[in-house]
């Protein structure tokens, strides 16, 4: 496989609960190494569409393929398979409360490898030095402030050394500073270890600061209305709502005068 | 036609209807609907105009816009020359088109709400089979050593619902015994048969409930916080975390609990047991004068292996019932704080109401064996 050869690809894939699309036939495929923008307004059906890419719902029609592998109609065994190519960071982190930050990485490591419990403390311990989080390993996850949930959740998203991370809005509810700071890590992992990077977000300081790619998921069209890097969208928008969530402007939707 | 301050003029060749405001707003202001409406006819635009407007508040804004929300969906609407504030508002308020209720864009009648509600109970009755289904294959991996669980789980959860459960539990029961005693005796004494109270108490505690009051206080108790715990996990996005890792939720989360809470429930039925009897006891003693001998004598005699087996029976499959409950509400919980609540009264709920359903199956089956 060749550094720009598509390791995500997404082929039209209908999202949405039961039979209510929320967006209809997205076609897109994203490439080994690339961090990959999901935008929208809220509700345009960001998140719906990454859960549905990593297969914790199931789609109304379509394909994702990773590697050649489809993650709507794969079988339990590729599910596994497929389950250690990807690491997700959730909104909120989605650490286990009742276990400490150690025990929250050592987790797939425990499920998945077969590492000796003195390597998986070691790998565990680099993890978390990664992230910003060395010595933390006895922490629970109420003992940390929201930056810190969400680098011990990459921690963990790290864990198994995955070729894919998915991010789901990773700076909600931050303040600027450890926004940027996970933006650089964000940045950082793409750039040393080469991971393909996937973010559902809103906020336009993290897309033009990391995003090297970008579909705009457009709710009035059921589809995404533009695709490409978010500064260069943002010089050339292809049409006015991009425009308008670009520079954060307003729709003139009044209809009086 | 004019209505205090609000005057409307419409010309007959012209399609368009002109609404002056003038004077004090904020004075019992309103707008006849009816006449605005019969003038618009046949018109394609409403201009609402200053004629010397004096006072306004947001009151009359909300008035005016209460009209202006409905028209501007069908005609053009004009502000022209309203006071500065009142015109922001309004403009503000009209932006973006009011979102159409599910209520009004589709009208369900009643065999539709029928056929929802039907359709809705059998899909709760098919993910409860399905839920049912995976804790026996939550099981047989574990019996296969496939199950991923943390020992430590167990451990916390039977220690939660085994030795922490032991002094509500002995309480509840110590004062329904006490109860049961009192009550009965008092009817006993009637035809000098207050002794026998001693039979009633072990009979009705061994028998039914013991496990009773057990399984009502655990579903209260231990159901209620699996729910809450599992539903607040979903809430946080860890469910979503265990499934992308690969990790199989039921045995997760379910396999440590149920165990547990098997493993515990008989012994807690055992501990009931005995202290209704001591409280049916108690009164005996001190309140209707039975010698303490005379009481252990007559509740020996109506111990029977039968009964206690029934009631310990009973116990295990209260604790299934607890623990499917509330295992089951918290993993179908919403992402929301409103739905873990739902989720724990609804845990607490439907494993009474199992409890006794199940009760009533299992005293027909034991009447049917001659138990």
């Amino acid at each position: 496989m060749t550094e720009n050869s598509p390791i995500i690809s997404v082929q039209n894939l209908s999202i949405g609960y039961e039979d209510n699309a929320i967006m209809e036939k997205l076609s897109f495929e994203i490439e080994k190494g690339d961090i990959f923008i999901i935008m929208g307004g809220s509700g345009c059906g960001k998140s719906t569409l990454l859960r549905t890419m990593t297969g914790l719902l199931p789609a109304i029609e379509g394909k994702v393929l990773i590697d050649g592998v489809d993650v709507v109609t794969a079988s339990e065994e590729e599910k596994k398979n497929l389950t250690m190519q990807y690491g997700i960071l959730y909104q909120s982190g989605a650490l286990f409360s009742s276990m400490s930050l150690f025990e929250n990485v050592a987790l797939p490591l425990q499920q998945y490898t077969s590492y000796t419990a003195k390597e998986i403390q070691k790998i565990v311990e680099f993890k978390l030095a990664l992230v910003g989080l060395a010595g933390f390993e006895k922490f629970y996850p109420s003992e940390l402030s929201g930056g810190m949930k969400k680098r011990a959740g990459l921690a963990r998203a790290l864990a198994l050394d995955p070729k894919i991370v998915y991010f789901d809005e990773p700076s909600a509810g931050l303040d600027p500073v450890s926004s940027k700071r996970l933006d650089d890590l964000i940045l950082e992992i793409n750039k040393s270890l080469g991971t393909t990077i996937i973010v559902v977000t809103h906020e336009l300081p993290s897309i033009f600061a990391i995003g090297k790619n970008s579909i705009f998921l457009d709710n009035t069209i059921k589809t995404f209305s533009a695709k490409g890097n978010p500064k260069e969208l943002l010089k050339n928008p292809p049409n006015e709502r991009v425009l308008a969530f670009l520079t954060r402007g307003v729709l003139n939707e009044t209809r009086t005068k | 036609m004019e209505v205090e301050s609000l005057q409307v003029v419409s010309d007959k060749d012209d399609d368009k209807v002109t609404v002056l405001l003038s004077g004090d707003l904020t004075d019992n202001f309103s707008v006849p609907s009816k006449y605005i409406f019969e003038s618009l006819k046949g018109k394609n635009q409403l201009i609402l105009k200053n004629n010397g407007i004096t006072n306004w508040s947001q009151q009359s804004v909300i008035t005016l816009y209460a009209h202006l929300k409905y028209l501007s969906e069908h005609i053009d609407v004009k502000l022209q020359d309203l006071p500065e504030g009142m015109a922001r508002l309004l403009l503000l308020a009209l932006q973006v088109p009011s979102k159409k209720s599910e209520s009004q864009q589709s009208e369900e009648n009643f065999l539709e709400r029928l056929g929802t509600k039907g359709i809705f109970i059998f899909q709760r009755f098919k993910y409860g089979s399905v839920f049912f289904k995976q804790i026996f294959a939550s099981w047989w991996h574990q019996l296969t050593g496939q199950a991923v669980y943390r020992k430590k789980d167990f451990w916390l959860a039977l220690e939660d619902c085994g030795p922490r459960a032991i002094g509500i539990v002995s309480l509840i029961s110590f004062l329904v015994g006490l109860i049961l005693a009192f009550v009965g005796a008092l009817q006993l004494k009637t035809f000098g048969a207050q002794i026998y109270v001693a039979n009633l108490v072990t009979i009705g505690m061994m028998r039914i409930m013991g496990a009773i009051m057990t399984g009502i206080i655990m579903a209260g108790r231990t159901g209620a916080s699996y729910a809450a715990t599992i539903g607040t996990m979903q809430v946080n996005e860890e469910l979503d975390a265990l499934q992308t890792m690969g990790i199989a939720k039921h045995d997760f989360l379910v396999l440590p609990r149920m165990n547990s809470i098997l493993l515990s429930m008989p012994i807690l039925v055992l501990i009931s047991d005995l202290m209704g009897i001591f409280g049916g006891g108690c009164i005996c003693v001190f309140l209707w004068d039975i010698p303490l001998g005379e009481y252990i004598r007559y509740a020996t005699s109506a111990f029977s292996l039968d009964n206690f087996l029934v009631g310990i029976f009973h116990g295990v499959v209260f604790g299934f019932i607890i623990a499917a409950c509330g295992c089951y509400f918290g993993i179908n919980c919403g992402r929301n704080a409103d739905s873990v609540g739902k989720a724990t009264t609804n845990s607490v709920v439907f494993a009474i109401v199992w409890m006794i359903i199940v009760t009533g199956i299992i005293t027909l089956i034991c009447e049917g064996l001659g138990i």
